[in-house]
């Protein structure tokens, strides 16, 4: 949290506006259930006792769209999956952010065929990119701390 | 009893501290044999230990590797014997961390270490080059390319262990 300034003993604490909207969206981002392979039970694991995404807020993972901030893709899209995952992209609200967790949502991985998509960024915005095959739990973290980072950068004028 | 026996688990369970690993501050340390980011190796001389031979782009099953080869001149030598790997490249969104090509690297020169934070914003990132695996100079040693005495490095492999 950007405090910038704190006025006395008044028990005052001066802030910006970017840095308290954008504080409040890193401390209460949910995630959209996305598992689609063997990335997914990494992703449970993140979620569960050992690791508890809720320490940084995510209590719960959505498995509904409209609920949701964060899309964690894990695993691989098929093309199948592909319009379903953009359709469901489509129905997050604003602000959405998307991490592609592993090899194969990033760019394929080993599965360098007809049947995948050759990275899911062909379909939605990513934002970060979390290697590994699966990515440990606390690869996953990672990437979602990177990802606050990112929207501590946030500016009101690139919201417009 | 039962009923006693049930709520004892419950109690016992109550009674435990948390199991939570704070990740970003506290770690939990990986394995020994665990198989992260990877990085190329040097002897002690300082010659790096990779001669450019691409076995470990054949071996990789998700072709994330990329070597290219260049010629050794004894006025410019990075590694013992005849070539030396001029671009070394890994996509670390292709790899899968299997380890195929420390197996199958003849000069052990690419070791999986236990570094696991890859996150990046750009999936252009993600395109580990030469200077960003290799390990540093042992201290002390000048970095490659060395200027050497002909006929002194004319081995890709310089001192061979028999097979114990």
């Amino acid at each position: 949290m950007g405090l910038t300034s704190k006025l006395g003993n008044m028990g005052i604490v001066t802030t910006r506006l970017e840095d308290t909207v954008n504080w409040g969206r890193t401390n209460a981002m949910w995630p959209m259930l996305f598992g689609l392979a063997c990335c997914a039970i990494e992703m449970m694991s993140t979620q569960a006792a050992n690791y508890d995404l809720s320490r940084f807020g995510m209590e719960l993972m959505r498995p509904s769209p409209r609920q949701s901030d964060l899309m964690i893709v894990a695993g691989r899209v098929t093309r199948k999956m592909a319009p379903v995952l953009r359709q469901l992209y489509d129905q997050m609200p604003e602000p959405k952010w998307v991490i592609s967790m592993g090899d194969c949502a990033s760019c394929g991985g080993v599965f360098n065929n007809y049947a995948i998509v050759q990275g899911v960024d062909e379909i939605v915005p990513v934002d970060v990119y979390v290697a590994g095959c699966p990515p440990r739990p606390e690869q996953l973290i990672h990437g979602i701390v990177t990802l606050h980072e990112r929207i501590k950068q946030e500016r009101i004028v690139d919201w417009a | 009893m039962n009923l006693i026996r049930g709520f004892a688990t419950t109690i016992k369970h109550v009674l435990e501290g948390p199991v939570t690993i704070q990740y970003p501050e506290q770690e939990r340390p990986v394995r020994e044999r665990f198989k992260g980011r990877h990085a190329l190796k040097r002897y002690d001389n300082g010659l790096e230990k990779c001669i450019g031979c691409s076995l470990c782009a054949a071996a990789c099953p998700a072709d994330a590797i990329w070597v290219e080869a260049a010629e050794n001149t004894d006025e410019e030598r990075f590694s013992p014997g005849e070539r030396y790997a001029k671009t070394y490249e890994i996509n670390m969104l292709r790899c899968i961390f299997c380890g195929y090509c420390e197996d199958a690297c003849p000069t052990e020169a690419i070791v999986l270490e236990h570094e696991y934070r890859l996150s990046f914003n750009d999936r252009r990132d993600a395109i580990y080059t030469k200077d960003r695996l290799i390990d540093p100079p042992p201290h002390g040693v000048p970095a490659t390319p060395q200027v050497t005495e002909p006929g002194q490095f004319d081995r890709s492999i310089p001192d061979m262990e028999n097979p114990k």
